[in-house]
């Protein structure tokens, strides 16, 4: 399977284009003309030192942020600007840098908001909590258990997340997006702040994630080892502007990267 | 009741011949639960008999003969068990692992028993095989129960478990008559064939593969269910290791033989919450595990407020007055049992409830010493709490406390069937019916470990109190002498200090020396809420190990433990003079402990060679570096320097006076 997919991803079915994009806030250029593309099945990371314009770019990407120019092609239509709900309705997904959950659920309701977006029945049959608004429910709650056991955390089932150590968090808050069974999953940052042991885990996690339920992912990461292991390929953006794009190998000796991250002599 | 139903039945002497009759009697009744994706998924005894009769033709399509060697490894799961009774039902000897053996331990016990095949749990221990198979040549075929990540794998020799069962249904569809037979073959199965291979945890060397017998094991079986009157209705948590002949007889020979539910954990970490849901009738656990369950209660009371923690302690002191003796029947005051009777529908009931223990009619606890302090807290809350004395070579029992007749510091007298004696030297022998049949293909070694007459050796050293109890001392081998002759027996110098909540583990040296030492381990969870609440700041074990506090605090307990050693008199002479806190948790990845958590004492001795030296010596302090193995197998150095504190000792008329 893994060969297969492989071999799609370098066949080059292309999930998403990003095409001349810049965005600005003010005098301040955070995106300057940017163009690279996420294929089906790959994983994806954008790196870049400090305020290269990563986030903004992962923004931009799930339609938090309008851009002033350039285009998003997502599944062959294209936008302007993608807005977060319809970004959501096709099937983008993100986790963020700071964990975003809601601290006084359990891990399981945390999940089961994943599942919000999916649910058929009105405010009425939810309210009232009986026949087909249940049996939504229990198909719901069947998604969220295998992903609870998927990501090993059944210990924390009814566990309120802010008593979770901020790994867990992590994990839970990649249980949320994946509830909604994404065909593109954003990761910001996915590793910040986690010991060796964690972000071990959180890789395997990623490349399961990957490898075993067929999710695109776009990740943004400070590691650098873990960038280079993970993904399939990789853009550089410096000061808003993309320096290099290809595989990991490439990129590693890419003489314009390694000046941007080691710094250019004067 | 079970040993009712098999009175008149006489030719029910191996477990899958016991499978067929429970599918007939308990037919509807719960034979294995598992909670899995949340919910708790179970299977009649019908269901059961089914899956495994898929299982087991499968395992005939691949070709599966009898006396083959099958290994068993991985967590508690249901299809692990049934692969245990399915390689029995066509007459092949199943070989549980620990599967927490590290891939060399795990290549030696495979390609000992000379194993065709392994049913193991999931990737990790697939993985594990893989990179030792050139180690293991007689292995054919790896069946794993979770096919999680190894859809990429290439492997011809690994196949699904699922698919086996697929396979074995194919079988069974193509020829109808094929149940039969397989059910044919159960009841033509031997008394003699051997029914488990038990490896045994290597406390003394690598382990030894013990034969049981399937005859003696039924009985065995048979006779502890009717002593503690386990019933087709009870339930237990199986959440012992597989391998450990503690899970095996307790759950999987006792469950079979009674037709009570066994039901397996979500994970490992999830025991606590599944003990709750389960809240089993038969439970054991070690004693390390009482005292992490009392470690928390305790930690958690803290935490709560005023009027509640004087409401805890008010009835907690209630049930250690008269709690046991409600336990044992024997006469209270009606004003005792009224504030006893308050006291449960207050604390102890709602307590019992959130450890999971409310429906516990009988429970055993063994392995080590347990405190009395803890002992008496459990029993006195209602739990029938109660110690045995077992052995793999027993298929576990040899001595275990009736009813009534229960204490602390002793195990208790022989259990049902079984003949128990002392040698001249002091050493427990006995000869039981679910005896050994010989290590596998050691032959010294099983003669070794019996005597003349067929009694086997234990190797511990004992003696009977005045109540008919067998008392054990020590391991007879580590039974020594100080230089001025008095007696050092290091295991019970080292329980004591392990009674203290904040002392984990324990090392005692003063065999051929002057006086006595020992090694501490702190416990984390205790130390450290100790820490916590005294404002003491630290950043790693390392550092909380060697805190001044902490050897302060360690050095009252010492002292404390040689207050206690002076009040026996065959023990006074052997007081510690020397202590020193060890900077790392022992662990059996660096083979410090065996996989069931004892220390090897001669091990630990040579790694920490400076130190002991340094115990002996006038130093105040020593350097040390060490190897450390980590979960995943890579090494690492760690170093630190450790202090050596001094204790005085207590003389021993002073506190006889």
């Amino acid at each position: 399977m893994n060969a297969l997919v492989r071999a799609e991803v370098a066949a080059g079915d292309t999930l998403m284009e990003v095409r001349n994009v810049s965005l600005s806030f003010g005098g301040v250029k955070a995106i300057t003309d940017i163009s690279f593309d996420i294929r089906r099945g790959e994983i994806r990371a954008i790196i870049g030192p400090n305020g290269a314009g990563k986030t903004s770019m992962l923004n931009v990407i799930n339609g938090f942020y309008t851009p002033q120019q350039g285009t998003i092609i997502f599944d062959g239509k294209a936008r302007r600007a993608m807005r977060p709900h319809h970004a959501v309705r096709q099937g983008i997904a993100r986790t963020f840098q700071n964990v975003a959950l809601f601290k006084g659920m359990s891990t399981l309701d945390n999940i089961m908001t994943g599942r919000a977006v999916k649910m058929r029945r009105n405010l009425f049959w939810q309210m009232l909590w009986q026949g087909p608004a249940l049996a939504e429910e229990i198909e719901h709650r069947r998604v969220v258990e295998e992903i609870i056991d998927f990501l090993e955390i059944q210990h924390i089932r009814r566990t309120p997340v802010g008593k979770l150590p901020y790994g867990l968090q992590k994990r839970v808050e990649l249980g949320r997006a994946l509830a909604m069974e994404p065909s593109l999953l954003l990761l910001d940052e996915p590793m910040a702040g986690m010991n060796l042991e964690e972000k071990e885990d959180m890789s395997r996690f990623i490349l399961d994630v990957n490898r075993q339920r067929g999710t695109t992912i776009a990740l943004i990461e400070h590691d650098m080892g873990v960038v280079m292991d993970l993904s399939d390929r990789v853009v550089v953006l410096d000061y808003g502007k993309k320096i290099a794009d290809g595989v990991p190998d490439a990129v590693k000796t890419d003489p314009a990267v390694i000046n941007a991250y080691l710094g250019v002599p004067h | 009741m079970a040993a009712e139903a098999t009175a008149g039945d006489g030719g029910l002497d191996t477990f899958p011949k016991y499978l067929l009759l429970n599918a007939r009697r308990f037919g509807d009744l719960p034979a294995m639960r598992h909670k899995d994706l949340g919910i708790w998924q179970s299977w009649t005894w019908a269901q059961q008999l089914e899956e495994i009769r898929r299982f087991a033709l499968g395992l005939t399509s691949l070709g599966l003969r009898e006396g083959d060697r099958v290994a068993i490894i991985g967590s508690n799961r249901p299809r692990l068990y049934w692969a245990v009774t399915a390689a029995q039902s066509l007459g092949a000897v199943p070989v549980p692992v620990y599967a927490d053996a590290v891939p060399d331990e795990m290549a030696y016990v495979l390609d000992h028993a000379g194993v065709r095949l392994a049913v193991v749990q999931d990737q990790e221990q697939v993985d594990k095989i893989l990179g030792q198979r050139h180690r293991i040549p007689r292995l054919e075929l790896v069946i794993y129960d979770e096919p999680r990540g190894l859809a990429d794998y290439k492997e011809s020799m690994i196949r699904d478990f699922a698919e086996v069962q697929a396979s074995g249904e194919a079988a069974l569809a193509a020829d109808p008559t094929l149940a039969g037979r397989w059910e044919e073959g159960i009841r033509a199965g031997s008394a003699e064939a051997i029914s488990v291979m038990l490896y045994t945890s290597g406390t003394t060397g690598r382990s030894k593969g013990v034969m049981i017998p399937a005859a003696g094991a039924v009985q065995a079986a048979r006779d502890t269910v009717a002593f503690d009157r386990l019933t087709e209705r009870d339930s237990v948590l199986a959440y012992l290791p597989l391998a450990w002949v503690g899970d095996h007889y307790l759950n999987y020979a006792q469950g079979m033989v009674a037709g009570f539910c066994v039901n397996c954990p979500e994970s490992s970490d999830t025991v606590a919450n599944d003990l709750r849901e389960i809240a089993p009738a038969f439970y054991f656990a070690p004693p390390r595990v009482f005292e992490q369950l009392l470690t928390r209660v305790t930690i958690r009371m803290e935490d709560a407020g005023r009027f509640k923690r004087w409401l805890y302690r008010r009835y907690i002191d209630v049930a250690r007055r008269h709690g046991e003796a409600i336990l044992e029947g024997r006469p209270v005051r009606l004003m005792a049992r009224l504030d006893y009777a308050l006291g449960h529908f207050l604390i102890y009931a709602p307590l019992l409830n959130v450890l999971g223990l409310s429906n516990i009619r009988v429970a055993y606890t063994a392995g080590e010493a347990i405190g009395q302090d803890l002992f008496s807290f459990f029993r006195s809350l209602g739990i029938n709490l109660k110690q045995l004395y077992g052995q793999t070579e027993a298929f576990l029992y040899v001595t275990c406390q009736q009813d009534g007749a229960v204490r602390a510091d002793a195990v208790g007298p022989a259990a049902p069937g079984v003949q128990l004696r002392l040698s001249e030297t002091g050493e427990v022998q006995f000869r039981s019916p679910g005896q050994f049949a010989g290590y596998f293909e050691q032959p010294e070694a099983s003669a070794a470990a019996m005597t003349e007459d067929g009694y086997v050796k234990t190797g511990d050293a004992g003696f009977f109190d005045s109540g008919g109890q067998l008392r054990i001392v020590d391991r007879a081998k580590d039974v020594g002498r100080l230089n001025d002759g008095s007696l050092f027996a290091p295991k019970y110098i080292e329980n004591m200090l392990k009674f203290f909540p904040n002392i984990k583990e324990s090392v005692a040296f003063g065999d051929q020396r002057d006086f006595v030492t020992a090694f501490l381990n702190i416990d984390l969870t205790a130390v450290g809420n100790w820490a916590e609440r005294n404002a003491i700041a630290y950043a790693s074990y390392q550092e909380l190990a060697g805190h001044p506090k902490v050897y302060e605090m360690l050095a009252a307990h010492v002292r404390e433990t040689n207050r206690r050693l002076a009040s026996e008199p065959m023990m006074a002479g052997a007081q510690i003079r020397r202590f020193l806190v060890l900077h790392k948790e022992l662990d059996p990845d660096d083979g410090e402990l065996t996989r069931t958590q004892k220390v090897r004492r001669a091990f630990v001795a040579e790694r920490y060679a400076p130190l002991v030296e340094a115990l002996y010596n006038d130093s105040t302090e020593q350097f040390i570096e060490t190897e450390v193995t980590y979960e995943d197998g890579r090494r690492g150095r760690i170093a630190a320097t450790v202090r050596i504190a001094d204790v005085e000792a207590v003389p021993a008329q002073a506190v006889a006076a």
